[in-house]
Parts: C-alpha cells; sequence; structure tokens
C-alpha cells in the first residue's frame, strides 16, 4: 500500500495497436514525486503513443493505465496534470496573457501569473499575440501553459525542441525546482544530454517495450566502454588488431578508439608512437549506451535517433 | 483524497470569451460574416428594394438574417473545429482539465453573439435606411429567431468539421453555404426561382429558418411553425449525434 501511495502515474503492461503496427508492446512505467523520468526511444519506439494513453488521449488494448489512482480520462484527474505537446495548435491571435488566463482558470489552485512568467522566462511577452512570437517564444508559452495550473504531475513531449540556449536553461533550472518541490515530471527527448543532466530515471524504449531502466548512471552502466582518442600515425587496421579494440575510426590526423579496458591500449599506443599527442580517455556517454543498447536490442540497420 | 473546491463557472466564460475574441480578431471570419449580410442587405433591400414600397426590404430583413446566422454558424463551427482538429488544439485541450463540454458551449457563445450582432446590424439599417417600422414584439422575436437559428446549423457545422480537413474546410462550407442560402429563397423569393427547385426548398434546413423568420414579417409561406421548429429541432439532433460519435471516436 505504501507503495501505491507514494505511486502518481502509471502504466502497467500496456499494449496499443494501431492497424498493423503494435506501437506499444507491454510497456510499465511509474512516475513517484520528486522524480524526473526520461523516456528514450528513437522515433515511432512508442514513446507518444506512451503519452497519449497517460494523458487519457488513448486507451490501451491491454493492460491499465493510471494517474493519480483513477483514470486520466476522468476530470479531476486530469486537474493535477500539466501538459506540453509537440503541437498544441495554440489559437493564434490570443495574447499570452489571455492564453494564460484562460488555462489558469481549469485549475482548482493556479500559480500566479508572475510565478508562470518568471519560470518560463515570459518576461515583456504577456501583452504580445501568440502568433506574433518565434518559435522558441512560443515553446515558453506552452511550457508556462504546462505549469500553470501547479500541476503535481508533468507530462512534456519533447519540450526543448526548437528553444534556444537561454530558454533552455530556463525550462531547465525551473524542472529542477519543481522535482526538488515534489513534482512527478515524464520527459521524451532526443537530447540525449537533457536526460543526462536532468533525469533521475532513465527508460529506453524500443519496438513498444522498454528495454533498459533506471539511473543514468545505471544506464550508462550498460556499456562499459571506453573512448580513446589521440593524434597519432598508426594505421587504422593495425589498430583494429589489438585485444580489447571495438572499433577504430580516423578523422584526418586523429583517431578515435572504442575499447573495452583503456589501460592496456594506451600504454601500447604510447609504446608504438612515440609522436602521439593529445591523448584523451572518456567514460561512454548516455549517448553511447542508448545506441548500444537500441543496435543489440534490434536488427543493426535500424535508424539511429537523430540528435544522438 | 484531494478535494479542493473547484468552481469550472469561471473557465467556461473565459472559455467563451476567449473563442469570441479569438474569431473577431481573424480578419478572414469576423469581415465577411458581421459585413456581407448587412453589405447585401444595403444593396439589394435599401438601395435595389425601395422600388417595391418596401416589400423587398421586409422580406430581405428575415432572410439575410438568416443568412448570417448559417455563415457564422457552419464557419465558426465547420471551418473552426476543422482547423483546430488539424493543428492539435483538440487534442491539447483534452489533456487539460478542460470542464466537459466547454469546447462546444464557447463556440455555440460565440456564434449566438455574433448572430445578435448581425441581427442587430441589420435592424439598424432597416430603420435607419429602409424605413422599415415594426413593433418592439416583432424586433425582439426577429432577434431571437435569429439566435436560436444558430443551434442546426452549428450541428451541421460541427459534423462537417468533424469529417473534413482544415485546408478544405472553407471550400467545403462554401459549397453547402451559398447553394443553400440560395435554394431556400434567401437572396431571392422562391417564387422567382424555376418550378421544382422553388418546390424542394423543404428540404433544406436554412428555408424552414427562413419561414420562422418571415412570419414576423408577415412574408412567410403559410405553413405551420410549429412543423418548420420541429424540423430544426430533429436536424440539430441528427447532426449533432452524427459529429458527437465521430469526434468521440477519435480518441
Amino acid at each position: 500500500m505504501e507503495a501505491s501511495m507514494a505511486t502518481l502515474a502509471r502504466l502497467q503492461g500496456v499494449r496499443k495497436r494501431y492497424g498493423a503496427v503494435q506501437a506499444l508492446d507491454g510497456l510499465d512505467l511509474t512516475l513517484v514525486p520528486g522524480q524526473l523520468l526520461a523516456l528514450l526511444g528513437p522515433n515511432g519506439a512508442g514513446k507518444t503513443t506512451a503519452i497519449q494513453l497517460l494523458l487519457g488521449l488513448q486507451t490501451p488494448d491491454q493492460g491499465q493505465v493510471a494517474l493519480f489512482g483513477r483514470s486520466p480520462r476522468e476530470l479531476a484527474a486530469r486537474r493535477g496534470l500539466g501538459v506540453m505537446l509537440q503541437s498544441a495548435g495554440i489559437a493564434d491571435n490570443l495574447r499570452v496573457d489571455e492564453l494564460l488566463a484562460l488555462t489558469r482558470s481549469y485549475y482548482p489552485q493556479p500559480r500566479s501569473v508572475a510565478d508562470c512568467v518568471a519560470m518560463a522566462g515570459l518576461n515583456g511577452l504577456l501583452d504580445r499575440r501568440y502568433g506574433r512570437l518565434s518559435g522558441g517564444q512560443q515553446r515558453r508559452v506552452q511550457f508556462a501553459l504546462a505549469i500553470c495550473g501547479r500541476p503535481r504531475v508533468l507530462v512534456l513531449d519533447e519540450p526543448t525542441t526548437g528553444l534556444d540556449i537561454e530558454a533552455r536553461q530556463i525550462l531547465w533550472a525551473t524542472l529542477r525546482e519543481l522535482v526538488a518541490e515534489g513534482c512527478a515530471v515524464l520527459l521524451t527527448t532526443h537530447y540525449l544530454e537533457e536526460a543526462e543532466a536532468l533525469a533521475d530515471r532513465v527508460s529506453v524504449i524500443l519496438g513498444g517495450r522498454c528495454i533498459a531502466e533506471g539511473s543514468v548512471a545505471q544506464i550508462r552502466a550498460h556499456v562499459a566502454q571506453r573512448r580513446v582518442r589521440c593524434v597519432s600515425v598508426l594505421p587504422v587496421d593495425e589498430i583494429t588488431q589489438w585485444p580489447q579494440v571495438r572499433q577504430v575510426r580516423r578523422d584526418g590526423d586523429r583517431l578515435e578508439i572504442v575499447v573495452d579496458e583503456a589501460e592496456d591500449v594506451v600504454r601500447r599506443l604510447l609504446a608504438d608512437d612515440p609522436s602521439l599527442s593529445e591523448l584523451e580517455v572518456s567514460r561512454a556517454g548516455l549517448a553511447d549506451a542508448f545506441l548500444a543498447l537500441t543496435q543489440d536490442a534490434d536488427n543493426p540497420a535500424r535508424t539511429l535517433p537523430e540528435a544522438a | 483524497m484531494n478535494t479542493i473546491a473547484y468552481s469550472p463557472l469561471r473557465a467556461y466564460v473565459l472559455e467563451a470569451r476567449y473563442e469570441f475574441l479569438r474569431l473577431l480578431r481573424s480578419p478572414s471570419f469576423s469581415v465577411p460574416t458581421l459585413l456581407f449580410p448587412a453589405l447585401f442587405y444595403l444593396l439589394f433591400g435599401v438601395l435595389m428594394g425601395s422600388r417595391d414600397h418596401g416589400g423587398a426590404s421586409h422580406y430581405l430583413l428575415a432572410t439575410y438574417g438568416v443568412f448570417g446566422v448559417m455563415g457564422v454558424s457552419l464557419f465558426g463551427f465547420g471551418v473552426s473545429v476543422a482547423l483546430d482538429r488539424e493543428r492539435g488544439l483538440l487534442t491539447w485541450k483534452r489533456a487539460l482539465p478542460m470542464p466537459t463540454g466547454a469546447y462546444l458551449l464557447a463556440k455555440m457563445a460565440m456564434a449566438m453573439i455574433f448572430s445578435a450582432i448581425i441581427s442587430l446590424l441589420l435592424a439598424s439599417l432597416a430603420i435607419s435606411l429602409a424605413g422599415v417600422s415594426l413593433s418592439a414584439g416583432q424586433w425582439a422575436l426577429l432577434w431571437i429567431t435569429n439566435v436560436l437559428g444558430v443551434l442546426p446549423f452549428a450541428a451541421l457545422g460541427l459534423w462537417l468539421g468533424s469529417l473534413i480537413g482544415g485546408q478544405g474546410a472553407p471550400a467545403v462550407v462554401n459549397l453547402v453555404y451559398l447553394p443553400m442560402a440560395f435554394l431556400s429563397g434567401l437572396w431571392l423569393p422562391l417564387s422567382l426561382l424555376p418550378g421544382t427547385l422553388a418546390q424542394a426548398a423543404p428540404i433544406w434546413p436554412s428555408y424552414h429558418l427562413a419561414q420562422i423568420a418571415l412570419r414576423v414579417v408577415g412574408k412567410d409561406d403559410g405553413h405551420a411553425i410549429g412543423m418548420h421548429v420541429a424540423v430544426l429541432a430533429l436536424v440539430t439532433v441528427i447532426f449533432a449525434t452524427l459529429a458527437w460519435r465521430r469526434l468521440a471516436r477519435r480518441s
């Protein structure tokens, strides 16, 4: 009972089919207070379908969807929900303050307009018509509309797509603040650095299924590989033969070598090429882990995510 | 658990207010729907109609009112619902805790306000320029006919909006709107239409609304008013049901 009280939203074994496409194939997701869950996956993996189920826009063929222990189709459940979708089709000729007033009116205890302005970076935009804002400014407004109702569950479908760096910083800071206050956040993103920077947990989805779930560190640990970069004259085909070496690439005079364990390879590089310079060893990032996971789980010919 | 008192009244009011503002600020909607009935009335009812002792100015006052009602209802529902669907506004609103029915009630209120304005514009032209004189009761009845006349065309528009895409919507709505207006005797009395077309007029819902409005100014065909009201009510229920089914199935 303890555990289910803490769960704010949950997808349990959901399946959803559109014609011939099995969009979701037994997916589980759990949102708990004070945690940001990042949903990662290539296009067509089922991220958007998962979100639509959670928002009550679709019903699953099988499995359970619960928002605050109720169906998300119930208005009372959605009053605790904030939403930012990829395209919202918001009325071009309403002003930002009018859009805020309208969306705030849907919620029992909305945030003040001043708070919304500060949290989403809307300074100076309130009296502007939505249609006359830049793409990035429109995304900020959409974010403001998502948080204006003081939601306990916040669902963001690729929120930083189309945002400039400054706006992204504001959004990240606000998300961290909200999570610290106990808000549960579900975020899909193409930007792996975003998941790396914000997520408490990451769920990697492929073919409508979760293929890995855990903290950023845990996901990363799925891939123990290291990446060695240097400027060297050693030939690629020779290094490829070395033990531990997975992959070698040359880019001009630079080499990039993916290895299972770096120590022996580095020793040998230094011994074989006294002129070697700019040596650099890095741990695989979330991007590498993500690619490795999605490639292992599927055939290698599959298209890779855009922003990886 | 979380039982915070919440009254949706403010949400309903704001939804309606901003729906009205949104369309008022769209010149492609507000200019033709508000001005065309008045402009046509000025041209055909006032300038050209002054020769036949006020017959045309009375007849067209009633029928251009109906023409205006059809315009705001068909475009305000048909085109805007089609666009809202296509652009994802409807999806977003469904994910939000917008109170039940607020979206459609707001559109209904918007269409009724536009209809009321059209009705007042026509009345002021009729009084000031065409010398039409009606009793206060007649003016009130005409106004109410126009405001409530929104219902069947809103239902028809909603059904069209649930079927068609946003790009094609204005064309489709015009294809329904203009021929139906003509064939129901809104521009010319039915007596001037070819016999078969005139006889077929009762199949169009706009004919029935026009007859109610014409009854107020004493220029109707003389059928029972209850029959016209019943037909309009039936049209409203049928198209609202069809539209409801289509919109509900999508989710």
